[in-house]
């Protein structure tokens, strides 16, 4: 699966004064009001984060209120599917209309009908409505299965995916995935490896973290009234 | 346009018969909302003429709408909020309240699938349901009859599993939906079933399949919703104002006590002030929702999440309950939640509010504010073992003699606000508790030798600035159990009045607030009773003789003795010398946040009016 990677991001947290007595839970708390909303300066929904580094020296905002400015360093694991990757989701609902999925457990996501490829067909079985492929009997899409699809658009207020069935490789993940140990053995390397679970890709990403990593200290002194609002 | 619109007519009577697929329609309709974008809106317009509401449907028209629905929710994704937004408005009109099942599965279903099917409308969808909490102003009358009940089941359960249905497909939806509700929420000057409904309807979501996510804000919203209108009461205000009727209502009102069952075992004061409570609305409305909350905390008990649900509760608390000044009944919510598990949460409560007095970061105001929430806890619960009534009562004594230790200055009310409430707070948890803790031989000996005499001898001088009813009974008390004593006199003897308690606490008064006192909502008190100690029914130590007495008549005697203490609650601090003069016991009048109104009407004109008023109810033994 796709969309998913480490950034290192340097960041610069002001706390409130009356959270001075306990410095690194506020930190924690002013990172957790970052968890599932889109942000643009990550680029992504933060998904998890992990606390490298804090500076033990913080600087005193002069002001009313004498915010304290602590630094840190922290990994983030971001969510950014963009158009064209491929994303993994659980179909949770199907009808002839729409096939609606969740991606990791928090985004939803909806394949409509007119970007099913033609291949699938909804069919009844036993009362439940599944999509059936005509070619390969066996490559059948319903409540429950895992499937592999494209991303058409992502909208990053409601974390929402538009996806696509259209292209070849999409499709249920058990499906594609053996079936293409039978086919073709160049994509099966390739398959496999993404089958093999996030784990290898994240830490790909991680380590190919440097292209990631931010300084957003800038952009973050810019938000910072914004956040002096939130915190008060 | 007129071939058009035959020929859709003629589509929606072939739709009646059955000659439509389903698949067919909904192409059709796909084709009516593409048609749209491209300027011909003939069809459209038709079919948003379906979806206005009519008044009374006949089968075919209903049977129509269903189709209309049931085909639009298959269309869903090409509803556009620009060019659709006659449809969506239409659709939004539509209350589920004024339909028959078929109609609310159908318009359910369209619910469901746009918000499914665009994120753009979630919010549209969240509240379109939220807004289905409460039925249409001119049905809620009919809800009380057999029919309206049927017709709220069948509304609600279907609400209720959309939206289950909703997390399901857009699991971040429930983060959108709680800000929804409590926004939602009925005003503070609504009417009472219908913020009941609606806070029925919060508290079954909390309960619910998302209750998880959600949960944490739909109770911290009753509590907000519940102070502001406890805040609304204001009735201190109310007793001012009629200050000058309140002993002659009461002489009027001790005739009818006796007629009424119910009331039997309340102290008249007690009642007097419920009545004057009655007949206002927003205490109708506090205490609905006070009995609501409590019909689910017994759920959430059953359901074994009462822990969870009291840790919501007791931040809410904290942030909200306990810095609102002189907060009538919200507070009760908590009490009841740790009389149903004394062990777990009654402790932790406690335990809670003994830490914050403790922590020196807490601002002043927070800290004596949290200490007498403490002292009217331990006092008034009866769920609380001796044991930790004691233990807590120690951890209060040692900071008191720590701050004695480390503040070597005279007497100062202001400067030592914190230092004086927790003394005052000792002084009252033992007025309650002395004689119980007393009986049991180790806690005894714990008591005696908690360095209490040193705290009381300090040139702080307490006993002089903590309120005198307060002082005066915990001394009688203390005289009684022999504390204290030294070469066989009593060391307190002389420190029996002071005039220097006005000062502490300041404006706010905080010294005279004990927000445990008897609830005045007649529907919450009777869930309250049970785990309640009222000041009639303690056993104090010098009322020793009276052991082999205390039948029911005793206690009833004892109740009416109350109700001189109570109905003293409105004098002055000063007035109680004098009313000792006057041959009554002194003794705890100040256990009522009963507000004083000493300050508007004078001192002599009440204190003439008292005894004389509240005579015929005393007791023999008081007398």
């Amino acid at each position: 699966m796709e969309g998913l990677k480490v950034a290192k991001a340097n960041l610069k947290v002001y706390i409130h004064p009356s959270k001075s007595n306990q410095v690194s839970r506020a930190v924690l708390r002013e990172l957790s009001s970052l968890l599932f909303t889109y942000n643009e300066i990550f680029d992504g929904v933060v998904l998890a984060y992990d606390v490298n580094s804090l500076d033990p020296c913080a600087k005193i905002l002069p002001g009313i209120n004498p915010y304290i400015g602590v630094k840190l360093k922290v990994n983030l694991l971001l969510f950014s599917p963009k158009p064209d990757t491929l994303l993994e989701g659980k179909v949770v609902k199907l009808t002839q209309e729409s096939i609606h999925l969740v991606v990791l457990g928090f985004s939803s996501a909806i394949i409509a009908e007119k970007d099913i490829r033609e291949e699938f067909l909804c069919k009844t079985k036993r009362g439940q409505e599944v999509y059936a492929s005509r070619t390969n009997k066996r490559h059948v899409i319903k409540v429950g299965t895992v499937i592999r699809f494209l991303v058409k658009s992502f909208d990053e207020e409601i974390l929402h995916v538009y996806g696509s069935l259209i292209p070849e490789h999409t499709g249920s993940i058990y499906w594609l995935d053996k079936n293409l140990e039978v086919v073709s053995h160049n994509d099966r390397s390739e398959k496999k490896r993404k089958s093999e679970g996030e784990q290898i890709m994240l830490q790909q990403h991680a380590v190919n973290g440097e292209l990631s990593s931010l300084d957003i200290v800038q952009k973050r002194k810019n938000s910072k009234k914004l956040k002096h609002q939130e915190e008060s | 346009m007129g071939r058009v619109q035959v020929g859709d007519k003629a589509e929606f009577s072939r739709m009646e018969n059955g000659d439509f697929s389903d698949s067919e329609l909904i192409h059709h309709f796909r084709g009516v909302l593409v048609a749209v974008s491209a300027g011909d809106r003939e069809n459209y317009d038709e079919l948003v003429g379906y979806l206005h509401p009519k008044g009374n449907l006949n089968p075919d028209e209903v049977a129509i709408l269903v189709t209309t629905l049931k085909a639009l929710s298959g269309a869903a994704s090409y509803i556009d909020s620009v060019h659709h937004e006659a449809l969506l408005f239409a659709v939004s009109r539509m209350s589920l309240w004024n339909y028959g099942t078929d109609v609310m599965d159908a318009l359910l279903e369209l619910i469901i699938s746009l918000a499914a099917s665009n994120g753009k409308y979630i919010d549209w969808c969240l509240e379109m349901l939220v807004k289905h909490f409460v039925p249409p102003y001119y049905l809620l009358d009919s809800l009380k009859q057999e029919n309206g009940i049927d017709r709220k089941t069948k509304v609600l359960s279907r609400v209720h599993a959309a939206l289950k249905e909703i997390a399901d497909l857009v699991p971040l939806a429930p983060l959108r939906l709680s800000p929804i509700v409590v926004q939602k929420m009925p005003s503070v000057f609504s009417k009472e079933p219908e913020i009941v409904m609606y806070v029925e309807n919060m508290l079954k979501l909390e309960s619910g399949a998302i209750g998880e996510i959600i949960g944490s804000t739909m109770l911290p919203a009753l509590v907000d919703r519940l102070l502001d209108l406890d805040v609304e009461i204001g009735w201190d205000g109310i007793l001012q104002e009629d200050g000058k009727c309140i002993f002659e209502m009461e002489l009027e009102d001790f005739t009818e006590f006796g007629d009424d069952e119910n009331c039997d075992s309340m102290p008249p004061s007690e009642l007097l002030n419920r009545r004057k409570l009655q007949g206002n609305l927003v205490v109708d409305k506090v205490d609905s929702l006070m009995v609501l909350t409590f019909l689910h905390l017994e759920s959430c008990q059953s359901s074994g999440r009462l822990a969870e649900v009291f840790d919501v509760l007791l931040g809410s608390f904290q942030k909200t309950v306990l810095n609102a000044y002189k907060s009538k009944f919200t507070q009760f919510v908590m009490f009841y939640a740790s009389a149903l598990d004394p062990e777990g949460c009654g402790v932790k409560f406690a335990m809670v509010l003994t830490d914050m007095f403790c922590r020196d970061v807490n601002p002043p105001i927070t800290r004596m504010s949290a200490v007498a929430y403490l002292a009217s806890y331990l006092s008034r619960a009866k769920f609380l073992s001796a044991a930790l009534v004691t233990n807590i009562l120690q951890s209060l004594v040692n900071w008191c003699y720590a701050y004695c230790k480390s503040h070597n200055f005279d007497m100062n009310p202001r400067a030592h606000q914190v230092f004086y409430s927790g003394c005052q707070a000792v002084m009252y948890i033992l007025c309650f508790r002395l004689r119980s803790l007393m009986d049991i031989p180790r806690l005894k000996l714990q008591l005696l030798n908690m360095p209490m005499e040193a705290i009381w001898k300090h040139k702080l001088s307490p006993l002089k600035v903590c309120l005198p009813t307060v002082v005066v009974e915990f001394l009688r008390q203390a005289k009684a159990a022999q504390f204290f004593m030294m070469s066989e006199t009593f060391v307190f003897n002389d420190m029996l009045e002071s005039d220097f308690s006005k000062a502490f606490g300041g404006m706010d008064r905080l010294d005279m607030f004990f927000p445990f006192d008897p609830c005045l909502l007649k529907k919450s008190e009777s869930y309250i009773r049970p785990h309640f100690v009222r000041w009639s029914k303690v056993r104090t130590t010098y009322d020793d003789d009276d052991d082999n007495e205390v039948s029911d008549s005793g206690s009833e005697a004892s109740d009416d003795d109350f109700v001189d203490r109570n109905a003293m609650d409105m004098i002055d601090d000063d007035m109680m010398v004098s009313v000792e003069g006057l041959d009554f016991t002194p003794d705890l009048n100040k256990m009522s946040i009963t507000p004083k109104n000493s300050l508007k009407y004078g001192f002599e004109t009440r204190c003439t009016r008292m005894p004389a008023r509240i005579r015929p109810s005393t007791s023999p033994e008081s007398l």
